[in-house]
């Protein structure tokens, strides 16, 4: 057989590429289980670690089932939707290009720590060579800060990558999503540094603008959308407040 | 007929462990040297990735060496490596997640990896298996014990810890004022560290020493 000839050398190539990819497809389907657990695991990681509990791979279910209250899926319009909150993918929904930004569902986690009732939010957004996601508790007031985790695919290493350390996490803590008036405003991650004392501002990463930015513009996006479910109950809850002052001011 | 294991084969695994050295006498491989020895752990699961690889991408290349059509032999050995890449890098997010993470890139990049293509190319398109994969393994553990040495150095001096763990004793010489270096944690000190390494490696031995 002539080694060199054309028919030779393609045949050896199908046959290659044939034999490889039916190897690589099947480690891949029989790993897929245990992947998949993983990623769970990771995730349930990453919502406590928002709340400041810290768990390794081990201890992920028993601790978010310790700590995590409910699972809750809004609509963009802030209507509550039946389904499991913990299998949706808002990273994976954000990139999908078939889903209009309308039909996202938004999932959010009830967390009781101490006494005290989190919200965590999930958001996803764009980086400067991949997608940024990430988690921030809020408290019960809908308003303040608890904690923020964040992390990203492929953001330059000590740059834009700083987005994933405590340096940059840390200062979420205290900072308002709404104005003194109530208004909505979010949390700018500002280049050239946040103002002293302003509420609604944290230090940018001098040279990782563009992931900065897009920290910013994901904290808008979808704090938006889980404002407005929120203030709703707060009303709610502060006009149920008010009848049962005026109740107690009546009786007296 | 040759024995199993003589002296030719012995020099296949000792050579490129001393003054054959895939990264301090060629200087292949400088990348992942310098980017994953921050930490102990990572540089062992690294070396583990590249010796599995290492070995089996010869051996493969070897068996099939007489039928490789000439012409796309490179793509050939790059389609075995990339493959076995592959093969680790599922293994390790199955089994190893937290590693997975931490090398993240740095195993996708093994395919990049000079020496693996190099021996490939240089030694088991022309060698019997079982020499092909005694001189993987030689080069494979040359390049791993390199790869610890410098993390042994770097997260010990980097970090105060050893395989993430606190080393005993250094608690006291915090107390004295002793302070961990965060330059060993930073890629120019892992150049430095290979430097020191070839260094010690050519004052030993003046034949290593290039004429000039």
């Amino acid at each position: 057989m002539n080694k060199e000839s054309n028919t030779y050398t393609f045949t050896f190539a199908v046959i290659m590429v044939l034999v490889i990819g039916t190897v690589l497809a099947f480690t891949s389907e029989v790993l897929q289980p245990r992947k998949k657990q993983n990623a769970a695991d990771k995730k349930m990681i990453d919502i406590l670690s928002a709340i400041g509990v810290d768990a390794t791979r081990t201890q992920a279910k028993e601790k978010y089932a310790k700590y995590i209250s409910s699972e809750t899926i809004i609509s963009n319009k802030g209507e509550i939707i039946d389904g499991s909150a913990f299998n949706i993918d808002v990273l994976f929904q954000y990139r999908d290009k078939t889903l209009s930004p309308n039909d996202f569902k938004y999932p959010f986690y009830t967390a009781e720590k101490d006494n005290q009732t989190y919200f965590i939010v999930p958001m996803a957004g764009t980086g400067l060579w991949g997608p940024v996601w990430g988690f921030v508790a809020l408290e019960k007031d809908y308003n303040t800060v608890y904690g923020a985790v964040f992390d990203h695919k492929a953001e330059t290493p000590g740059l834009g990558a700083e987005i994933n350390t405590d340096i940059f996490e840390l200062p979420f803590k205290g900072k308002k999503i709404k104005n003194y008036l109530g208004e909505f405003v979010s949390i700018e991650v500002k280049k050239g540094g946040a103002e002293e004392g302003n509420m609604h501002q944290v230090d940018g990463i001098t040279g990782g603008t563009i992931t900065s930015d897009g920290v910013s513009d994901m904290l808008f996006n979808t704090l938006k959308v889980y404002d407005n479910y929120f203030s709703a109950i707060n009303i709610v809850n502060d006009t149920t407040a008010q009848l049962i002052n005026t109740n107690n001011i009546n009786m007296q | 007929m040759k024995s199993f294991f003589n002296k030719q084969h012995q020099k296949l695994i000792a050579d490129p462990m001393g003054d054959q050295n895939p990264i301090t006498i060629q200087v292949l491989g400088i990348c992942s040297a310098l980017a994953i020895t921050t930490q102990l752990e990572n540089a062992l699961v690294m070396t583990l990735a590249v010796i599995f690889v290492m070995t089996s991408a010869s051996s493969i290349i070897s068996i099939l060496r007489n039928n490789i059509p000439n012409r796309i032999r490179i793509i050939v050995q790059l389609l075995v490596v990339a493959s076995l890449v592959a093969l680790v890098d599922q293994i390790l997010k199955a089994f190893l997640p937290d590693a997975s993470e931490q090398l993240s890139v740095f195993i996708g990049l093994i395919i990049t990896n000079c020496i693996i293509m190099g021996r490939l190319e240089a030694f088991a398109m022309g060698n019997k298996l079982w020499d092909s994969f005694l001189d993987a393994l030689g080069n494979a553990f040359g390049y791993g014990w390199i790869l610890v040495a410098v993390a042994f150095v770097r997260e010990l001096f980097g970090s105060g810890k050893l395989m993430g763990y606190e080393v005993p004793g250094f608690n006291y010489l915090y107390e004295l004022g002793y302070m961990n270096n965060n330059l060993m944690i930073l890629p120019p000190m892992a150049l430095i560290v290979v430097g020191l390494i070839i260094w010690m490696q050519r004052a030993r031995n003046n034949d290593l020493i290039e004429e000039n």
